[in-house]
């Protein structure tokens, strides 16, 4: 970005709550489907149909909004945004207008190493709406397009950040702190690919220094973190540039072209709707006392900040690793229940950030799914400990563990690899090696130190690295120096 | 009298003494239709077979001596706005006229389940929005009592039907006098029940913060006995009271004495026709001789009922009727070439005039710049018209008031001056902006049209109407009069 610029942006997130049921109807939320099979006359808006209001969708609500850090309204209420669309279907979606069910939090985000707070101005509860399917492109080139309302009626909330954030790194950390708290409080399974979590920016730029706002647009279509910075870099960088040209930012609505990396233009907020809000008239108000909230604020769980802390304060870890772990809540757990069983943090934090993530990644799968369970993992750490295993037999273990789900112990004793402490035996080999290989032992009595590292490698080899590396050292040392 | 001239309870004791079975009496009906509906043009759709496999199904469980709900086996008909389970709902609305609803109202499920013979569905103004059911998108309904003359709306269907024997009783939905007023027109009894005491699920809705569904009968034991049948919570319809139904019949005891009745001036002003005010105050003497105490009183926020009815309504209206779109259901236009003239061409040519008169009021209402101006401004006015009622309970059982400031007008006579038909609602509307429960009953003749008293309680003070309703009838018999359909 420019020297003389900087960015002002504001997000609005839709997070799909992790419901069974719709919201105003007892029809699944499963996503995926035949579609138009997870219908009813409620959620597909029939003439005559009322809403009724799903507990859980307030309760939820309520979750995420005290995670982050808001006050939940005593009184709250639904209203009609009424529009246009064929994947609407009563042309209006009953939302949450001037009074929402949270307002007034705020996220601590950090940034190279500076914490930031962001505010977030409210949590509002409200439908999600259908999918359209287009026989061509767009609905406006297509020969036709059909309706799917499976999603009509899931749930969502939308939380609304104040225009707090300067750079798409902090957007991006704001997101992706977003993400791990609704995770970690469960309302919502956060998955960017179903949709489940979405997210629109609205951007503007201003001369540093100044604190009137410039025309901001917003950008829609960012389906993942990488998107979401790539479009605030790429949508500043325009900005600026038409105001460096002289020109004039319009105010609009663009789309993120993630093949193309650019945003492009919707549509211009002069042909913007006007909702005409007005209080849901089927629906009574939400009455909420302070012993709701105070039963929904235990059942919190530790947020992913405090968590970080906790390790680094309990267990010593560095910043680096804490985050790492508690980036995701089942990581996390993951840690702590390893702990139970095991003593160093460091070692554990090492093994999960190194080998799981990396055979997760590899295997596509989520922590959920992995095959080495935490008690599995401390045990193998413990046979490493012991010296029953050494360390390179160990992740020889682990995979092994990981692609048949056995246990440690069991694959140590079915392969015979056990750790070869018996020093005659290692003797033995070591007297072989040192015969085979007379080079490297003239090279080592001339000084060259670096030579013994070859010779400990081939008496590993030829143990097919079972040897107990530390004896390997002192039985050649000593009869090296014979 | 003829059978079809009689009421439910009377019918009810034939049915268990076994005089005439129910599909007998199914069969008598049927046969008065075909007899008289071509002069009335109640009826939308007939649902005989229906109707006579359920007569078949309470002949059978009488037969076997069952215990059977009083209105088992009776003939009735449903307001074409309740949503029947595989039986088009029309709405009497080119937009709904081959809609095929998939499931039931719960009035109509709880009717069903008391075994009610539904005979068909009934004639209304389009979507509920008028007060002649001249905006009937099929035919306008004729008044029993003068086939030149409305039967009042939006439930014009519903009434004459009942009035012309043409049913035993009906379901109506009353939004701002939709049950009370066309009741009063055609001589029967209608009632408007407390906003939540009555599902509205399956209610094709109109102004859901207004709308109401309640009974058209020939007399007020029959309309304490519909309304058990359909009273009470629903879990579908989130603004239906969860409180426990008193037991109506209970409530029929023909004794006012000491009862307090407020007249309220208001409904007394200037446009009321001087015969229909001279029987209402002849109803109230006769509630003086009953030993009832009689006082006149004043809500101050009368005259602003109606604007904000037209307001409020209107702007509800504005958005329960955008789903009819033509992408799912009902009419679409062919010819449209892409999505928003389809939505434009849909709902011009599905919709008629009073309905699009309506959306655009409600629209130009909610709309940003005019909101606090009209919409914001109604709801306080709402407020302050609740509050009248409100004093006013904490002196009065019941309020006394004309139901409609004149007999049934002629065809065409306001259909041209859209104002003077709202006008029509003056003295009803103020209840559904109150959510208070009011019955219309008759209480006698002017040029040989019915004239009708309305009864306003507080809420779920139904039995207290009931009650002075009830003990009207017992000491006078218009509503055993009946019209003579055809004989001119
Ligand atoms: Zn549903």
């Amino acid at each position: 970005m420019s020297r003389e610029y900087e960015a002002v942006i504001g997000l609005e997130v839709h997070a799909e709550l992790k419901t069974n049921s719709k919201i105003f109807c007892s029809c699944t939320t499963e996503f995926g489907g035949e579609p138009n099979t997870h219908v009813c006359p409620v959620c597909l808006g029939l003439p005559g149909v009322l809403p009724v209001l799903n507990k859980k969708v307030v309760e939820y609500a309520m979750k995420a909004g005290l995670a982050l850090n808001c006050k939940i309204a005593s009184f709250s209420k639904f209203d009609r945004k009424n529009y246009y669309y064929p994947d609407l279907p009563k042309n209006f979606q009953t939302s949450q207008y001037d009074l929402p069910i949270a307002q007034n939090g705020y996220l601590d985000i950090e940034v190279d190493g500076q914490v930031k707070r962001i505010g977030i101005t409210r949590v509002h509860m409200e439908e999600d709406a259908g999918k359209l399917v287009h026989s061509g492109e767009t609905i406006t080139t297509s020969s036709g397009s059909l309706v799917d309302y499976n999603r009509a009626g899931v749930p969502l909330i939308e939380i609304v950040s104040e225009p707090d954030l300067r750079s798409p790194q902090e957007a991006r950390a704001y997101m992706e702190l977003l993400k791990s708290i609704l995770e970690y409080t469960e309302v919502s399974d956060c998955k960017m690919e179903e949709g489940s979590l979405r997210c629109d920016a609205n951007v503007s730029v201003r001369p540093k220094g100044t604190s009137e706002f410039g025309t901001k647009t917003e950008i829609k279509n960012m389906n993942s973190f990488k998107a979401l910075q790539r479009a605030l870099e790429y949508e500043i960088e325009r900005q600026i540039q038409v105001l460096e040209e002289g020109g004039k930012v319009i105010q609009e609505t663009r789309s993120w072209d993630e093949a193309k990396g650019v945003t492009v233009s919707m549509r211009s907020k002069e042909e913007a709707h006007d909702y005409r809000y007005f209080p849901e008239p089927d629906l009574v108000p939400i009455v909420i006392d302070e012993e709701w909230v105070e039963s929904i604020r235990k059942s919190l769980p530790e947020l992913p900040q405090a968590r970080k802390k906790r390790l680094m304060e309990d267990f010593g870890l560095p910043a680096y690793d804490a985050e790492v772990l508690t980036g995701s809540k089942a990581l996390a757990e993951f840690f702590d229940a390893v702990m139970q069983h095991y003593k160093d943090p460091k070692v554990v934090s090492n093994w999960l950030m190194g080998e799981l993530l990396r055979l997760l990644n590899a295997s596509n799968k989520s922590i959920a799914e992995s095959p080495i369970k935490p008690q599995g993992l401390a045990e193998l750490l413990n046979l490493l400990d012991k010296g029953t295993i050494s360390g390179k037999i160990a992740k020889q273990v682990f995979e092994e563990m990981f692609n048949s789900g056995e246990s440690a112990e069991a694959i140590v004793k079915a392969k015979g690899l056990v750790q070869i402490s018996d020093e005659g035996a290692i003797a033995a080999v070591v007297e072989q090696v040192i015969a085979n290989n007379p080079k490297s032992v003239e090279d080592f009595k001339n000084g060259k130190e670096q030579a013994i590292g070859y010779l400990v490698g081939q008496v590993m080899k030829e143990t097919k690295g079972k040897a107990n590396p530390a004896l390997v050292n002192k039985l050649l040392r000593e009869q090296l120096s014979k | 009298m003829e059978l079809y001239e009689l009421t439910a309870h009377e019918l009810r004791e034939k049915l268990i003494k076994k005089e005439i079975s129910s599909v007998e009496l199914t069969n008598v009906f049927y046969s008065r239709i075909e007899a008289v509906e071509n002069h009335i043009k109640s009826y939308v759709t007939f649902t005989k077979e229906r109707a006579l496999k359920k007569a078949r199904q309470i002949d059978a469980m009488l037969a076997r001596g069952e215990q059977t709900h009083p209105l088992a086996g009776i003939p009735m008909a449903l307001k074409d706005n309740l949503c029947t389970q595989g039986v088009r709902t029309t709405c009497s609305s080119k937009m709904l006229e081959n809609y095929i609803p998939p499931y039931d109202a719960t009035v109509v499920e709880r009717l069903d389940a008391a075994g009610a013979v539904t005979l068909g569905k009934l004639n209304m103004d389009e979507f509920a929005m008028g007060s002649s059911t001249e905006n009937s998108r099929f035919f306008p309904t004729c008044n029993p009592w003068d086939l030149e003359r409305v039967p009042g709306g939006s439930s014009g269907g519903p009434s004459a039907a009942v009035a012309a024997g043409e049913a035993v009783y009906s379901l109506g939905s009353d939004t701002g006098g939709s049950i009370r007023q066309p009741a009063s027109l055609c001589g029967v009894v209608g009632l408007k029940p407390t906003y939540g005491l009555v599902s509205r699920y399956g209610l094709v809705a109109f102004a859901s913060s207004l709308d109401q569904i309640g009974p058209f009968t020939r007399d007020v034991t029959d309309c304490a006995l519909v309304l058990q049948a359909i009273a009470g919570h629903d879990p579908m319809d989130s603004t239906s009271a969860d409180l426990p139904v008193p037991n109506y019949q209970e409530a029929l005891i023909p004794d006012v004495k000491g009862l307090k009745i407020g007249v309220p001036k208001e409904y007394f002003a200037a446009g009321l026709d001087p015969e229909v005010e001279q029987l209402v105050k002849q109803a109230i003497k006769k509630y003086e001789e009953l030993g009832a105490i009689i006082e006149e009183t004043s809500m101050p926020h009368t005259e602003y009922a109606l604007p904000a009815y037209y307001v409020i309504a209107p702007a509800e209206c504005s958005s329960n009727l955008a789903r009819y779109d033509g992408v799912r259901y009902g009419y679409r236009d062919k010819d449209a070439e892409d999505i928003v003239s389809m939505f434009m061409k849909t709902r011009d040519e599905g919709f008629g005039p009073e309905v699009k008169r309506r959306i655009m009021l409600g629209t130009y209402a909610l709309s940003s710049g005019y909101y606090d101006a009209y919409y914001l401004k109604a709801l306080k006015v709402r407020t302050l018209i609740k509050q009248d009622f409100d004093r006013a309970f904490t002196k009065y059982d019941v309020l006394l008031t004309p139901t409609t400031t004149s007999v049934a007008f002629k065809f065409g006579e306001k259909t041209d001056d859209p104002l003077a038909m709202y006008q029509n609602d003056i003295c009803t509307v103020t209840i559904n902006l109150a959510g208070v429960p009011a019955i219309s009953i008759p209480c006698g003749f002017s040029r040989g049209l019915p004239v009708g008293l309305q009864l306003i309680a507080k809420p779920f003070g139904e039995t207290t109407l009931f009650r002075a309703a009830y003990a009207f009838e017992s000491v006078t018999d218009y509503h055993r009069q009946r019209p003579q359909v055809g004989v001119k």
